[in-house]
């Protein structure tokens, strides 16, 4: 079977378990499948830019998607102005100190002779952080005092939401050159514990800092780029054109809306599948897989590899971003208590695995699939388990624990089948090339 | 007095807490610089092989009090950790025998063992919480307090109280033992040696005849006891939740890699470094600077350097600081 | 005069599924003698030890030990067989110490070693002072002493050393042969590869002068210092 007869009939299948969902559930969950599975796919794409493409192993996805999210927040919520009066310009100030310290010692490190140079930046630091402490901390308990049951942070800037996605994926890609310009270089696990350390602390930053995103206090009723479903509803043309094709206004209202998200979704996904390919078949692309394959060789002539390096995985970062932002829209809110590693940064490095690393395609057959799996494993299993457990007695102890332990098979079957492909097909389904 | 006072209060909140938490990190650390001395990646399942462990000695310590079982004012946990240690080599065994074993024989590059080591940890994760399920479980019984605060107060006479939980000693005390042990086995027996000669040059090993299908069992028996000790000790310390064990996996490599990966001592240095560090900067200064400074220069606030919500941030910093300054870690480790 | 005590006949093979590195190549060595490999860069010498080693795959020709064809035999197996091998690079355990490296050396041996132990300090007594040293401190000759002596904790009948004086100064090197010549006279045989010729000609029964993978020259060390076609094409006049 040649690789693009073999690529037809993986997403051929990936079409047949949708439309299936659509028949036997229905096409409400079909289509949340399809959308969840586009922002997935998007999420594989940038993953195998740096993994696929430059095999950097990047285990921070999740903090480079919340801050995609953060910056759907940001760039959509109107501003409260009550907030910005009351704080804004002394935490900005904060802020700015912050990053004049930070500036002034890595000068100092930089100009100052070895010796002494150690003590004046670390003075420097710590009299910097309690200077920071003492503009910062006011500042934020007078932004977090406005209406803290429903703002008490600093809003947004009003914004149209779809604005928010190039911009989460600014933001992600300003984080992975901070953290790329300290791991990249070194060896490749350092890179791996480092990204997953940023990830917490991005993760723990959007939690705790209620002046910027209300914490785990969660920002709902994002603004959004598709209609609302009720208002369709109550638009009698809306309600005409779906009797005429034989739908109820909630049914076809639901669909219309998560259709409309699919559409935008998949120009995103197309924009960056075609993207990604030019890059791959480009001099540069070639360039990164040659450095992949043999490090040494391409440094040896002349290539400058870490820079590289960090040009792909800012790039790679950027697209989590995107995708993240456009989840956080997809979702309307932003719950930061939600984002978990396992979900969020594992989940996609075995859409990449599974689906072919090195191959954008497979990325996205990966993240269709995978998504696909990790939804309806819960109902197959609760099918599968309730099928074990029917000669039990009801009420016994086991039956119950059985029963209730159902959610815990999505994480079994996801690390079972990342073992089978690496184990069967190590390369992926869909190979790279 | 004041200074007792404040020296009591910082002995309290800042060193005690401190050098049980570095105690278990530097258990953790040890587990993930061995597998990365002899077998060569990074083991992200370790986090997950903690946690099973635990989970094993949990089921093994309700038993125990079913039939009445008892250490008096010890936890009961200490006699169960014997099979929890036994059934977390049972499943690290089978792991190796079923996933590992095979990419080995193919000698295929380390990357590729940490993505199949996150396989694993996503299969212990399912099984960890199909059994025992995602909540808090508390499973220290005996002695709460070796000395309670009210008790040091009368002793000593002094404002501030001191009291170390019965958790605090045990896991100081567990894990000098359990580090004399392994330093005594690497050092000092035959088959140790051959897993310091196997982890410093595989090839020159396989000529002088070391197995090192041997080699690498031994190493999974020890993690499985270390994972498994430290587990345990960090849950009747704290408490058990799956979702904290995989959390720790952060600072316990952080742990690993500033005392340098592939070097026991560094991993026990690691750890407490970590620890210090963690619970120095996250806990409020104000009473004990409230008793050492002249009352004029008082803190207002609390002088919390960082809240505790930022932990991560912490061992994640020194990390950094490392990686950019000695990148092969305090004690030099392996830098394959 | 029978067969050698060690013999490499007609080896055929490389590395891997690459190209054949050697062409029909034969290597001996005879009980207690000195045979010394020699030739240009890239001539296949040290391929032909380790392929007398097991640690490539033979298409042709065959491995006698004794007189026994141990061809099919992995290289750990030839080590319980009696023979030693001193890798060029890497030879150390540089972490552990002194002693412990020699203990490593003896791993296979179940019997007291105490007394071979005695013998390498014996035959190199400044490993006895640094026996608690790690291994990797010690200097270049030093260490490849070190290397010499893991070798011979097996109590092998046969060493074979890749390149011994490699990176180190001439007087070293004099050392190193002297006390590789008092390991032959312990009637162990010795194979070796080296870069300096001359040297090790000198003290070599048996020279072999390979060329591109097969034998070009093969005889007494002292006649083919003396014959001039060697002397003209590898050592330099």
């Amino acid at each position: 079977m040649s690789d693009r007869v073999r690529g037809f009939v993986l997403f051929g299948i990936v079409a047949v378990l949708l439309l299936g969902t659509g028949f036997v559930q229905s096409w409400n969950s079909a289509l949340l499948i399809l959308n969840m599975g586009l922002v997935s796919a998007v999420m594989a794409l940038g993953v195998n830019l740096q993994w696929g493409f430059a095999g950097l192993f990047n285990v921070g996805v999740m903090g480079f998607v919340a801050l995609g999210g953060l910056a759907t927040v940001l760039v959509s919520m109107p501003p409260v102005s009550a907030a910005w009066s009351a704080g804004a310009g002394r935490l900005f100030l904060a802020l700015a100190l912050a990053v004049a310290v930070i500036a002034a010692a890595v000068l100092c490190w930089k100009r100052l002779r070895k010796g002494v140079r150690g003590w004046v930046v670390a003075l420097l630091l710590i009299a910097g952080f309690f200077a920071f402490r003492a503009v910062f901390d006011p500042a934020v308990a007078l932004i977090e005092a406005i209406d803290p049951a429903t703002t008490g942070y600093l809003g947004g800037l009003g914004l149209p939401v779809v604005l928010a996605w190039p911009v989460g994926g600014l933001l992600a890609a300003g984080v992975a050159w901070m953290i790329g310009k300290v791991a990249l270089g070194l060896r490749s696990d350092y890179l791996a514990i480092a990204t997953l350390g940023i990830a917490e602390i991005i993760i723990a930053v959007i939690k705790n800092e209620d002046w910027l995103a209300r914490g785990v206090k969660n920002v709902i009723g994002l603004p959004r780029p598709m209609p609302y479903e009720i208002d369709l509803q109550n638009d009698a043309g809306f309600v005409q054109s779906a009797a005429s094709l034989g739908f109820d206004a909630t049914t076809a209202s639901t669909l219309y809306v998560k259709l409309g998200y699919g559409v935008m979704f998949a120009v995103v996904l197309v924009l960056l599948l075609v993207l990604a390919q030019l890059a791959l078949k480009s001099p540069w692309g070639r360039m990164m897989r040659a450095i992949r394959d043999n490090e040494t060789a391409a440094r040896a002539m002349g290539k400058d590899v870490t820079r590289r390096h960090l040009q792909i995985f800012v790039l790679g970062s950027a697209i989590c971003g995107i995708a993240g932002a456009m989840m956080t829209t997809l979702d309307g809110q932003l719950t930061p208590g939600t984002y978990q590693p396992l979900r969020y940064t594992f989940l996609v490095w075995v859409m990449v695995i599974v689906g072919g690393s090195g191959n954008n395609f497979g990325s996205v057959l990966g993240g269709f699939l995978i998504w696909f799996l990790w939804v309806q494993v819960e109902p197959m299993g609760q099918a599968a388990m309730t099928l074990i457990t029917a000669g039990m007695a009801d009420g016994s102890w086991l039956k119950g624990h059985l029963l209730d332990s159902v959610q815990h098979m999505r994480l079994l079957t996801m690390g079972v089948i990342l073992l089978l492909v690496l184990r069967f097909s190590p390369r992926g389904l869909l190979p790279e090339r | 007095m004041e200074f007792l006072n404040g020296l009591v209060a910082l002995a309290n909140f800042v060193l005690i807490p401190a050098v049980a938490y570095g105690a278990q990190l530097a258990l953790g650390a040890l587990g993930v610089t061995l597998i990365y001395g002899i077998l060569r990646f990074s083991n992200f399942a370790h986090g997950d092989t903690m946690a099973f462990g635990t989970m094993c000695t949990i089921l093994a310590t309700w038993w125990l009090q079913s039939l009445g079982v008892s250490l008096g004012p010890l936890p009961t946990a200490l006699l169960a950790i014997p099979f929890g240690i036994a059934g977390c080599a049972a499943l690290i065994l089978l792991t190796d025998r079923v996933v590992y074993r095979f990419y080995r024989r193919q000698k295929v590059k380390p990357m590729i063992m940490v993505i199949v080591s996150m396989g694993v940890m996503f299969i212990y994760n399912g099984v960890t919480r199909f059994i025992i399920g995602t909540e808090d479980q508390n499973f220290a019984d005996g002695e709460r307090f070796l000395i309670g605060a009210r008790e040091f107060k009368a002793l000593t006479g002094l404002d501030e109280g001191l009291a170390i939980r019965t958790t605090q000693a045990i896991t100081v005390v567990t894990a000098l033992i359990v580090v004399a042990a392994l330093f005594w086995f690497l050092n000092r027996t035959r088959t140790g040696k051959s897993m310091r000669a196997y982890s410093d040059n595989e090839d020159l090993a396989l000529l002088s005849g070391i197995n090192p299908e041997r080699v690498v069992m031994v190493t999974w028996l020890i993690v499985a006891a270390l994972a498994t000790i430290a587990g345990v000790l960090y849950g009747l310390d704290k408490s058990f939740k799956p979702f904290t064990y995989f959390q720790l996996l952060l600072p316990i490599f952080a742990a690993a890699i500033v005392g340098g990966l592939g070097s026991p001592l560094g991993a026990i240095a690691g750890g407490f470094v970590i620890a210090f560090s963690e619970v120095g900067i996250t806990y409020a200064w104000k009473k004990v600077l409230g008793y050492w400074l002249p009352d004029t220069l008082a803190p207002d606030g609390l002088v919390q350097l960082m809240s505790t919500d930022y932990k991560f941030a912490v061992s994640f910093v020194i990390l950094l600081i490392v990686l950019l300054f000695r990148p092969t870690g305090l004690f030099k480790g392996k830098s394959v | 005069m029978g067969e050698p005590y060690l013999i490499g006949e007609a080896m055929t093979g490389g590395y891997g599924t690459g190209a054949d590195i050697l062409q029909g190549c034969t290597i001996a060595v005879e009980r207690g003698e000195i045979a010394v490999i020699v030739g240009p860069n890239g001539a296949g010498k040290s391929t032909a030890m380790k392929a007398v080693f097991g640690m490539l795959n033979l298409r042709e020709g065959s491995v006698r030990l004794a007189g026994e064809d141990i061809t099919q035999l992995s290289p750990q197996d030839r080590v319980a067989k009696g023979m030693g091998f001193v890798p060029q690079t890497q030879n150390i355990f540089g972490s552990m110490t002194v002693e412990e490296n020699l203990e490593m050396g003896a791993f296979i041996r179940r019997d007291d070693f105490r007394g071979t132990l005695a013998q390498v300090y014996d035959l190199f007594p400044i490993l006895k002072e640094k026996r608690y040293q790690a291994a990797g401190e010690l200097s270049g000759g030093q260490r490849q002493q070190v290397a010499v002596g893991r070798a011979l904790m097996t109590q092998p009948r046969v060493l074979m050393l890749d390149e011994p004086t490699a990176g180190v100064s001439p007087i070293v090197m004099d050392e190193l042969f002297d006390r590789i010549i008092e390991v032959a006279r312990s009637g162990i045989s010795i194979l070796m590869v080296e870069q300096n010729a001359r040297q090790a000609l000198e003290i070599a029964d048996k020279g072999y002068v390979l060329v591109q993978g097969a034998n070009a020259f093969t005889d007494t060390g002292r006649a083919l210092l003396a014959n001039p076609d060697v002397r003209r094409s590898f050592l330099g006049g």
